[in-house]
């Protein structure tokens, strides 16, 4: 629970600050008349669209709900019984596509601030294309380890591995679906307009947390992130 | 502050109804059924979960028959018992208390008291009520499979709750989980709207610090339930991929009828810890919004400015944070080591200071004030001393060294009934009683109100009080008859002869409430638009109730925090939130 803690003390970090910045410092009962609800450094600011703020939060419950796989994986990990299945080699394959397509879709906010629709439908479709594969390529990973008989059931911590891979493709799954609905509006539009360019930057937000949250869950998976368990695992008990 | 001082951008915000019109209803299902309006959602989550509630109260009268007349009742076996212990705990601390308060409350008040025509995303507002229905359905459904509900206890602690001989392995358990997940799925999607519109749909001149406190309370209890919930959800997952895929995540080896199984190695504790990592930040996001709703019924209904706004708001703060890191304190007798014992006592008994903090700021502002007995005050009032007679018993639990012993008796039942069960409950009548003009247009009857009170107040002490008593005799808690438990003494059962006539009475009494609430639908006074006079902004609709939009052409302007009553030089004991400043004015 330690690696859950430390997410709990980011989130509540950002909070209290942003706080702050809202004016919870502030005397109600002092102010007069009508104030700008949204400041920034101390001025009144365009406050950031519903969209952007809807995600952020979205993107905390799915930072909670990865921490706190992570410190299932690390409590669990401390048991006898404990036996990491072998890595399949694909799995350095999708992390270079997840990255790739994570790049591409970066690719498309550059293009879409630049109003370049061209450049902004490949870079979406590339985005799209590499995602879809390291989807396939993690279901080639599963589909190895079941060949070698590394079931679910024989040990936890190839539940584990099914279990975290099996949670991020399905969040990437999520973002496919937004991704082909901005995809769809930008090939209708004509140009690139401002909600669409806001649109095209949620998506890239979106991989960018997700390749994030891979490369974490691959560190875990390969072996990399033992002597930080071991560091959580002794602090709880 | 003078006319000469007003600033020159309050001209009325432009008309904002286009957006409106993108999910404006057009026929009959699209306003009443698969609505996108935040108010008939709110109406939607309020009827379910009431309903839910019914049957969980009903299940608790078989908890009590069977407590006070062992074997009596035929039909009351020890599954029966424990399914309907299950069944009872989980409906009301999710299904009931959390829907009604964050979809019920937080549907109805928040776009309306920050001045928002709807939640930010209207759609998958919608969404998360029909998940929700859909959740609640599958658990009710497990009555009607082979082996019925899970009778696992509402902690579902494995690995008792799927072995064979806990009531309901078969079927039951997977539904259960199944409708966890299926309620934090749906809850996520109207928690981010809560959140999100609480952010960014506020009115001009709605600051974070002129909201009303019960939508802070909704909003920091909407955060924390964000980051608590999956919790559950993990330790669900995990616990169906245990009883469907025999995976052993929380299954150790054991053997069970003389077979070894095949689990090996899991952790118990792992589940304890994911599921009071929901389980305990859960008391609070039941407790936050009540708080809120308190203040606001206090304020009004006394005619005073809620007293310390700002330390009530970083009060609600302070609870929400410190609540996340305590869930240890559920895991004394499961073993820790010392030093986590001691953080999660201190951290535990902490929470004490900013929530006593808010009950010295409601008793300050009753301090002198123009306090008017309607029901919904008497509701808030009683709320307050239920709540610190139940905060008061969790000091105690509080300590390990206290709660060890206590820990598996009735005490801990009545702790937490006191302080989770009756005061937010208490809270959710004040609340119908005080917002139904608001939503119905008519005043529900006062004195068949003031009779539910007294009724409902007093019979929920008769039950709870001695609880605590049989809980120190050492009656222990979940025990589905006392056999040769010979310490506890033969006064005890007369005792709950008494806890459940009584029981049975208030539930009944309930109905008062119901007549009460249908019959007003009809035939109640005429309410107007602000029958309580009170300042913030859900009272300053253009139409009560308020249309499709809640502001019709204009969003309303905010110049001032929501408890400006007793205002000297007003025309009227309040100012509302959009009144613009009084010429002379000081402290708007």
């Amino acid at each position: 629970m330690s690696v859950m803690g430390l997410f709990f003390v980011f989130i509540a970090t950002v909070a209290v600050m942003w706080l702050v910045r809202q004016g919870v410092l502030e005397s109600p009962w002092l102010e007069e008349g009508e104030v700008a609800h949204y400041r920034r450094a101390g001025r009144a600011a365009e406050p950031p669209t519903a969209g952007r703020v809807g995600l952020a939060v979205f993107l905390a419950v799915a930072g909670c709900l990865f921490s706190l796989l992570a410190a299932a994986f690390f409590m669990r990990g401390d048991a006898p019984d404990w036996q990491m299945p072998p890595i399949p080699g694909v799995l350095w394959v999708n992390t270079f596509l997840l990255a790739a397509s994570s790049a591409a879709l970066q690719v498309a906010v550059v293009a879409a601030r630049r109003a370049d629709a061209e450049r902004v439908k490949t870079a979406l479709l590339v985005g799209a294309v590499t995602a879809a594969l390291f989807l396939i390529g993690q279901i080639w990973a599963w589909r190895e380890l079941l060949e070698l008989r590394f079931f679910a059931s024989s040990n936890a911590a190839n539940a584990f591995f099914y279990l975290l891979t099996g949670v991020h493709a399905l969040h990437l799954i999520g973002g496919l679906v937004a991704l082909a609905r901005t995809t769809d509006k930008v090939r209708g539009a004509e140009r690139v307009t401002k909600a669409l360019t806001t649109r095209v930057e949620l998506c890239a937000i979106y991989w960018h947390f997700l390749l994030f949250v891979w490369l974490l869950m691959f560190a875990m998976l390969i072996g990399w992130a033992d002597g930080f368990g071991a560091i959580c695992r002794r602090l709880l008990s | 502050m003078t006319d000469a001082s007003v600033p020159q951008n309050v001209a009325p915000p432009p008309a904002e109804v286009a957006d409106v019109e993108l999910y404006h209803a057009h026929s009959w299902i699209t306003k009443y059924v698969f609505s996108q309006d935040a108010k008939v959602i709110a109406i939607q989550y309020a009827g379910t979960a009431i309903t839910v509630g019914i049957l969980a109260l009903v299940l608790s009268w078989v908890i009590r028959l069977q407590l006070a007349f062992p074997g009596a009742i035929p039909f009351i076996d020890a599954n029966v018992y424990y399914q309907s212990v299950t069944m009872h705990g989980m409906i009301m601390v999710v299904y009931m208390l959390t829907a009604i308060f964050l979809g019920g409350f937080g549907n109805y008040l928040i776009p309306l008291m920050v001045g928002a025509r709807d939640m930010v995303f209207p759609y998958v507002n919608m969404l998360s009520y029909w998940v929700y229905l859909i959740a609640t359905l599958v658990l009710v459904s497990s009555y009607f499979f082979p082996g019925g509900p899970t009778g696992a206890g509402w902690t579902l602690y494995p690995p008792q709750s799927i072995l064979t001989g806990t009531p309901g392995h078969e079927y039951g358990i997977i539904l259960m989980l199944v409708s966890l997940i299926l309620f934090i799925v749906g809850f996520t999607m109207g928690g981010l709207n809560y959140v999100v519109t609480v952010l960014q749909a506020r009115t001009r001149g709605m600051t974070l610090m002129r909201m009303p406190l019960t939508v802070w309370g909704i909003f920091a209890a909407a955060v924390m339930a964000l980051l608590a919930f999956p919790g559950l959800f993990v330790a669900c997952v995990m616990l169906l991929l245990d009883r469907t895929l025999g995976t052993s995540f929380f299954m150790p080896s054991l053997v069970e009828l003389g077979e070894r199984k095949d689990y090996v190695g899991g952790s118990p504790i792992l589940f304890q810890h994911l599921f009071w990592f929901f389980g305990h930040p859960e008391v609070y996001i039941v407790a936050l919004p009540a708080f809120g709703v308190v203040s606001d019924l206090i304020s009004v209904h006394a005619r005073k400015n809620i007293f310390g706004y700002k330390m009530m708001v970083w009060a609600i703060i302070a609870i929400g944070v410190l609540s996340m890191v305590v869930w240890g304190h559920h895991m004394y007798i499961s073993g820790m080591d010392p030093w986590f014992g001691f953080f999660f006592a201190v951290t535990t008994l902490a929470i004490a200071v900013p929530t006593a903090l808010k009950v010295y700021n409601w008793v300050l502002t009753l301090w002198h004030a123009d306090i008017h007995f309607t029901t919904p005050m008497l509701f808030a009032l009683g709320f307050l001393v239920t709540f610190v007679n139940g905060g008061i018993t969790g000091l105690y639990l509080g300590n390990v060294i206290v709660d060890v012993p206590l820990s598996a008796t009735l005490f801990v039942v009545a702790h937490f009934h006191m302080v989770m069960g009756i005061a937010p409950v208490l809270v959710i009548f004040g609340a119908i009683y005080h917002w139904y003009p608001k939503i119905t247009g008519r005043m529900m009857d006062e004195r068949l109100g003031k009779i539910h009170f007294w009724i409902t107040f007093l019979g929920a002490y008769a039950i709870f009080f001695p609880m605590h008593y049989l809980g120190v005799l050492g009656m222990p808690r979940r025990f589905y008859e006392m056999g040769e438990t010979a310490f506890v003494p033969a006064s005890a059962a007369t005792l709950n002869i008494v806890i459940t006539v009584i029981a049975l009475a208030v539930g009944f009494a309930q109905s008062i409430f119901f007549y009460n609430l249908f019959k007003s639908l009809k035939y109640g006074a005429p309410a107007g638009g602000n029958p309580w006079r009170a300042a913030s902004l859900e009272w300053q609709t253009p139409e009560t109730p308020p249309g499709h939009g809640n502001w019709g052409e204009q969003l309303p302007v905010v110049y001032r925090w929501p408890y400006a009553y007793s205002v000297p030089g007003a025309p009227e004991d309040y100012l509302p939130q959009n009144a613009p400043p009084m010429r002379g004015e000081h402290s708007p």
